[in-house]
């Protein structure tokens, strides 16, 4: 590879909140035209170098030359000014506005708009990106995928010398995700320096020219793709060789279900308001099911609707053979049903809480408004679930706002195991979660199912679900269309039932 | 009512944490207020005890009038702070509110007639029906709140606007007049206790909010339901029964804000009874450092913020200040206080703290 002009030097970069470390002597090198990974698990460091560069946080040592001349950004407008652009994890647009006004929001001169003008610019970026969205629609309207093209598009469009993609892949399908590297190719050919950060290491592979890889807020090592194969990447993330992830479904045994038992869970023509088709549905004790299916094909929502945590407005439900009312999430929760949502941000944590009062919360709830636990209860509580999950805080008091994705997932996680579910709902758990954990939290599934907790995960990989569930049910534009099980459960099994194939 | 830790730090480091603390802002201004008037007047801070016309000793000084009118104040944040907390917004109605529950109060007691010889009915009759009142104005807010999805500041401009004539209406624009002496106990002062009475029910609603705090769960319900909805309805809360709920216990605070309002006077001036007072109560919560957008909540804090603001007013009172300038004079602390609880310059001082320490540190060194 013949060496380009370094564009971003990051050297010696400190960075520490209270109680956290969060980047300690830190470098980074990015040259144009390059396509850089930047891994590691979650808490290394990545989100919060990269929110230094952009002048999210302020540094609290370290210089960043860009074009080897020393700049200072102290916030994204300084950062988009020099020509440092990023789209984000978590989707930072105004949901209320209408895509152009997202895509020029901020970066108008002057005190007029040409409304018109911005419309038509911003369809034809659209156009060119191919992204299915209006510029007039309001895109809160969009799915999250297109909001995140959106979002990438207005990172584009700016000039930018740099580009950062902070998990831009987690809530794309394959084609999307396809489209999405034709257009990081095509930028790279115009000289772009791209950071890219995902936690998938297909793609780290099928697009990426460089890795750094961080660990626990310090630098592990710059590398070049060709030179770390995949195994040793993992190493280096979790700093030990990492055993096998394939076969961790013979480590638990399986439950063993007594003859004539009714199904945990049982829900017949079930229809709720967010526009699925009426499904039936049963779980057996101790059985892990999954649904699967494109995005936006009515996973989700088949599992809300079992929550309650959309209207209902149709079907019957049995829980061990006997009819119940679940019209409400507190309804499930009493039912023994518990469910981790797919949207952690909106639907999960409770930002501003502690961590030990999101971890209690669902407990608290079941326990009644009369009958709070102590607070030696719930220090109790809290010790308990975050050394069972090893949680990475400071403290329980810590606000779970200020943790790191995969420590959220676990707290959220921590919160449904302390009301002991009998039938405990996993939608997208492991979605933006490092290795480890994702492996943690597989292991944990199954050994749940193997105690009799009946499980129903999601997940957008599919060799996650192959891995634990051993029952699919596949979805398609929100109707159930197939199940899968035992022999059939295979990747091209699941695809043709998916794309509807030919019986 | 957080515990602070009480790890060991350097004076310096202890600065940070200290700016840090939410009760600080409150405790400085009370603190700046105090300073400010030891050095214009040590006179203010004299309490001399004295008797009324009815011959019962009572307290008197600028400190009491602190006391005795910073309670209502006290009284409106509890509720207001709830709401705030909840609802991430404010009840603008209060005002309107009291004299609608004053009113009623003194409908229920003078009957048909408006100078009644005898009361009517037994004061605490009149006081429980203004209470489910209020609370029922209370829920109205909280309905449009919650289920109309109305911002909390327009949803109650409407009993803002319409409170002063529907408590007009209630006791048919008469100015009824209480005689009965008893009455004058809740407003004033009880025989043989020169402490005001507003004080004690002040105190009596701090010790039913704590009780409510801790054997309840209000407190993490309201809180969760304020910072995330979408999560709280997912954790099994019925985010909009918690909202219509603050507003309701607001309205239980307007009833007793109302009660002492009345009792003052023993009578009532719809247009101008309780004017502006839903001011000083929003002030109070933001005072207090609570976020006005919602969420956390530090009830001591906000009850402190009450007293604060009475302090304030008092002192410009004391200063001989023209009740019409008195907002103006008002606004200008209010933005000082405003500015040194918001976020950037608490991390600024937080900042310097550490720069100071830091500083230190090398000169020992070298």
């Amino acid at each position: 590879m013949n060496e380009t002009a370094v564009l971003l030097k990051m050297r010696g970069i400190y960075k520490s909140f209270p109680g956290v470390r969060a980047l300690q002597n830190v470098d980074f090198t990015l040259h144009s035209g390059e396509i850089h990974a930047l891994m590691g698990e979650n808490g290394a460091g990545k989100s919060t170098l990269i929110k230094v560069l952009t002048g999210v946080y302020g540094k609290d040592e370290g210089e960043v030359y860009l074009e080897d001349k020393p700049v200072t950004i102290h916030s994204p407008q300084d950062a988009q000014k020099v020509g440092i652009s990023t789209v984000y994890q978590e989707i930072t647009l105004c949901p209320n506005l209408s895509v152009a006004e997202n895509m020029f929001i901020g970066r108008t001169s002057g005190i007029g708009q040409n409304w018109k003008k911005m419309n038509e610019d911003a369809g034809r970026i659209l156009q060119s990106l191919d992204i299915p969205a209006k510029a007039t629609q309001q895109l809160g309207s969009c799915s999250i995928a297109v909001q995140q093209m959106v979002a990438i598009a207005r990172a584009v469009d700016m000039d930018c010398k740099v580009l950062i993609l902070d998990e831009p892949t987690s809530s794309l399908d394959e084609q999307e995700v396809e489209k999405l590297f034709k257009l990081m190719r095509s930028l790279k050919e115009k000289g772009v320096g791209i950071i890219f950060v995902t936690h998938f290491l297909e793609q780290v592979y099928e697009v990426c020219d460089k890795i750094t890889v961080l660990r626990d807020g310090k630098l592990v090592g710059e590398y070049v793709i060709e030179d770390l194969p995949r195994v040793q990447l993992v190493a280096k993330m979790l700093g030990k060789e990492m055993d096998d992830l394939a076969d961790i479904k013979g480590d638990q045994p399986t439950f063993e279900r007594k003859e004539g038992d009714l199904p945990v869970f049982e829900a017949e023509g079930l229809q709720s308001n967010a526009g699925i088709k009426p499904f039936n549905f049963h779980i057996d004790k101790g059985e892990v099911n999954g649904f699967t299916g494109l995005l936006g094909s009515g996973r989700s929502e088949c599992v809300r609707a079992i929550f309650g945590a959309d209207r209902i407005i149709g079907g019957t439900v049995k829980k061990h053979g006997k009819p119940v009312k679940i019209s409400k999430p507190l309804d499930a929760m009493k039912n023994g049903i518990a469910y981790l949502p797919e949207d952690r941000k909106v639907d999960g944590i409770v930002g501003d809480l502690s961590v030990r009062d999101n971890i209690i919360l669902a407990a608290q709830l079941l326990r009644g408004f009369f009958r709070p636990f102590t607070k030696a209860e719930a220090n109790q509580f809290a010790d308990e679930y975050i050394k069972l999950l090893s949680i990475k805080t400071a403290s329980a008091d810590t606000p779970i706002k200020s943790l790191s994705g995969g420590n959220q997932q676990k707290v959220i996680l921590a919160r449904w195991l302390m009301t002991h579910p009998e039938y405990l709902i996993l939608d997208e758990p492991t979605r933006g979660i490092d290795i480890g954990t994702k492996v943690d939290i597989q292991k944990l599934v199954l050994k749940l199912a193997s105690e009799g907790t009946s499980v129903t995960f999601i997940s957008s990989e599919m060799d996650e679900m192959l891995r634990t569930c051993s029952r699919l049910i596949v979805m398609r534009d929100r109707r159930v269309v197939g199940e899968l099980s035992g022999e059939e459960l295979s990747q091209a099994m699941i695809m043709n039932t998916i794309a509807g194939g030919d019986k | 009512m957080q515990t602070t830790g009480k790890k060991k730090l350097g004076v310096s480091g202890l600065l940070g944490k200290l700016v840090r603390q939410q009760m600080f802002i409150p405790l400085a201004a009370l603190l700046l207020l105090a300073l400010f008037n030891l050095i214009v007047d040590p006179g203010f801070f004299q309490v001399s005890l004295g008797y009324n016309n009815a011959g019962n000793p009572v307290l008197s000084g600028y400190l009491i009038t602190i006391l005795d009118y910073g309670s209502e104040l006290a009284i409106l944040a509890i509720g207001m702070t709830l709401v705030t907390a909840a609802s991430g917004g404010q009840d603008i109605s209060v005002g309107a509110a009291i004299a609608i529950s004053g009113s009623v109060i003194l409908r229920v007691l003078c009957g048909r007639d408006s100078r009644p010889e005898t009361l009517q009915a037994p004061i605490i009759v009149a006081f429980l029906v203004a209470c489910v009142v209020a609370m029922l104005f209370g829920a109205f807010n909280g309905a449009l709140v919650a289920y109309f999805r109305i911002q909390p500041m327009v949803a109650t401009l409407i009993l803002y606007t319409a409170g002063r004539s529907i408590a007009a209406w209630i006791n048919n624009n008469e100015l009824p007049i209480i005689s009965e002496p008893s009455f004058a106990y809740f407003g004033g002062y009880i025989p043989g206790i020169p402490v005001p009475t507003p004080f004690f029910l002040a105190l009596i609603c701090m010790i039913i909010i704590a009780i409510v705090l801790r054997m309840t769960n209000l407190r993490l319900y309201t809180q969760a339901v304020g910072i995330n909805e979408s999560s709280s309805r997912l954790n099994g809360l019925n985010p909009e029964l918690i909202k219509v709920l603050s507003f309701v216990i607001l309205g239980l605070c307007v009833a007793v804000a109302g009660l002492i309002k009345v009792s003052r006077l023993s009578t009532i001036n719809y247009s101008v009874v309780a004017k502006d007072i839903e001011m000083d109560a929003i002030l109070a919560v933001a005072l207090g450092g609570n976020p006005l957008g919602g969420g956390k909540f530090n009830m001591t804090a906000s009850i402190i913020g009450a007293y604060v603001i009475q302090f304030l007013t008092t002192t410009l009172y004391k200063l001989n200040v023209q009740s019409d300038a008195l907002p103006a004079y008002k606004a200008v602390v209010v933005i000082v206080l405003v500015v040194l609880s918001a976020p950037t310059v608490k991390d600024y001082f937080a900042g310097l703290g550490k720069k100071l320490k830091s500083q230190s540190m090398s000169k020992e060194v070298g």
